[in-house]
């Protein structure tokens, strides 16, 4: 069995003559929850759009948990789970709605999406706010919302691209721990895009992307060798840019 | 293939709630022809002839002449409207959303466009009761061909701003629209004045008249709902339709990466 939920492999992209991302490459172990650290416009997010399909590589290749997905487009949507940076929300639908219009686009319906429903809002501990808007949630909940909703449909890997934008540092913090959490007991790989060091944890494996390449992949403590990541942060990608 | 089917149910059922949720949309939509019916159409009553032209088999007023151009008024806006949505949706992610299910995208595209082509209809019925009121009202079998022909009109014309919201890289840019498609296509088309009254001004802006797939939707639509049938403008509405459709499953395919709308 294949040990990897998510594998690249020479992936690069253009827009026009701009290089967004230069040639690569990296595995995640099943189960393992990998940070994305990068300054705003480091490729974060043509990484994301390469990794859920919403363009095409134009070289390189993307497996998902085994499914080439230039090959097996479908059947490697249907194993990923996705949290954009943009709210997906429909404020004016209620929290039921929501969840159950995106099941409805993973082909659930009937019992099997009420009971994947269900899950979602237990998780959230939201069960008895269901038939309230969206709207009337807050920031955290809403993002929160997202989290659980895009596991509805049993998804192996999970991508989320600056899941924490907008929210406070103490939401901010809870949701980090709650997508932690999510790795470790339902085996999920997770990939976790951000600008933030705080959202990165000593033990992480972490992948630091900076003007469309990898500059350092390893476990966070041993990147930020005793500084703060913080600080090691600055220095790389200062000195890159240098 | 069950997947699917939920997968169209769900997206149906989205724009649905969201069209009874907005109510001032619905409002907006009758608002609009019923203007141009009771103000523009009585003005211009007194001004302008109309002779016998198929399908009417005597001399007619102008508002009923009118009433047809102003369902597919109905149906331009809407498939205008689904546009701007989709700009807004793909700017505020939900489009992402869509695209990411894992259903084919030709499939997710056209429920889209289907959802909206049922909400127009529920408008353009909306706007015929109004009418009716009006005192223009058709045979009961006229209103039920009608149904047909909005349906084939109303995916044309999504698709056309399906096909455009994918080319729109901005919401800003929207106001070009207005201005470049849906004024065009209403004025030079067959919905305020037959080709042969276009003819008196001008033979150019009768063969525009002629060749924009609008004026045919129209004519499908005004031939229906006197019981009566034109292939011309069926063939017409039908590869109208087949080349927006496949433009916009172009515009949306991820290879051209125009979906992140850089």
């Amino acid at each position: 069995m294949n040990s990897f939920g998510l594998r690249v492999a020479g992936l690069s992209h253009h827009y026009g003559s701009k290089c967004a991302l230069n040639d690569i490459s990296f595995d995640i172990e099943r189960g393992n929850f990998c940070a994305l650290l990068g300054p705003n416009g480091a490729g974060k997010s043509t990484l994301y759009a390469l990794l859920c399909r919403l363009i095409s590589a134009q070289q390189g290749t993307i497996i998902i948990d085994g499914l080439d997905i230039a090959k097996n487009p479908r059947r490697a949507l249907a194993k990923m789970g996705i949290v954009f940076q943009q709210p997906t929300l429909d404020l004016d639908l209620t929290v039921q709605q929501n969840l159950s219009y995106f099941a409805g686009l993973h082909g659930l319906s009937g019992k099997e999406a009420r009971l994947a429903m269900g899950k979602a809002l237990d998780r959230l501990s939201m069960g008895e706010r269901e038939n309230e808007k969206v709207r009337a949630l807050n920031g955290g909940h809403r993002r929160r919302m997202e989290i659980a909703r895009a596991l509805i449909h049993n998804p192996s890997v999970l991508l989320l691209d600056e899941a924490t934008v907008g929210l406070d540092a103490q939401t901010r913090r809870e949701i980090t721990a709650h997508v932690h959490a999510l790795a470790e007991l339902d085996d999920l790989t997770v990939i976790w895009a951000t600008h933030l060091v705080d959202e990165v944890w000593p033990d992480d494996r972490l992948m630091i992307l900076h003007q469309g390449k990898i500059i350092r992949d390893g476990i966070t403590k041993e990147i930020s060798e005793g500084n703060t990541l913080a600080e090691t942060f600055a220095n790389l990608t200062e000195s890159e840019d240098a | 293939m069950r997947a699917m089917f939920r997968a169209m149910f769900a997206i149906i059922l989205r724009e649905t709630i969201r069209f009874v949720s907005q109510r001032g949309r619905f409002i907006a939509s009758l608002v609009r022809p019923l203007v141009w019916l009771v103000v523009f159409a009585a003005g211009f009553r007194a001004a302008l002839g109309l002779s016998i032209t198929p399908p009417y088999q005597t001399y007619i007023t102008y508002e009923i002449y009118i009433v047809p151009g102003l369902c597919g008024m109905v149906q331009l806006f809407n498939g205008m409207q689904s546009s701007l949505s989709l700009v807004y949706d793909r700017e505020m992610g939900s489009m992402r959303l869509l695209l990411t299910s894992p259903m084919p995208r030709w499939w997710l595209l056209f429920s889209k466009l289907l959802a909206g082509t049922l909400v127009s209809i529920v408008q353009v019925y909306a706007f015929l009761l109004i009418a009716g009121l009006f005192g223009i009202d058709f045979s009961l079998l006229g209103y039920l061909y009608a149904l047909p022909v909005l349906i084939l009109n109303g995916l044309m014309l999504g698709a056309l701003g399906l096909f455009l919201s994918s080319t729109i890289k901005q919401l800003e840019n929207f106001a070009g629209v207005m201005n470049f498609v849906i004024f065009p296509m209403f004025f030079l088309s067959t919905a305020l004045y037959p080709l042969w009254k276009m003819a008196e001004a001008s033979t150019l802006l009768r063969d525009i008249c002629a060749f924009n797939p609008f004026s045919h939707a129209i004519e499908l639509l005004r031939f229906a709902l006197y019981e009566q049938f034109n292939g011309t403008a069926l063939v017409w509405v039908i590869v109208s339709l087949g080349i927006f459709l496949g433009a916009s499953i172009w515009g949306y395919n991820p290879a051209r990466g125009k979906i992140l709308g850089r």
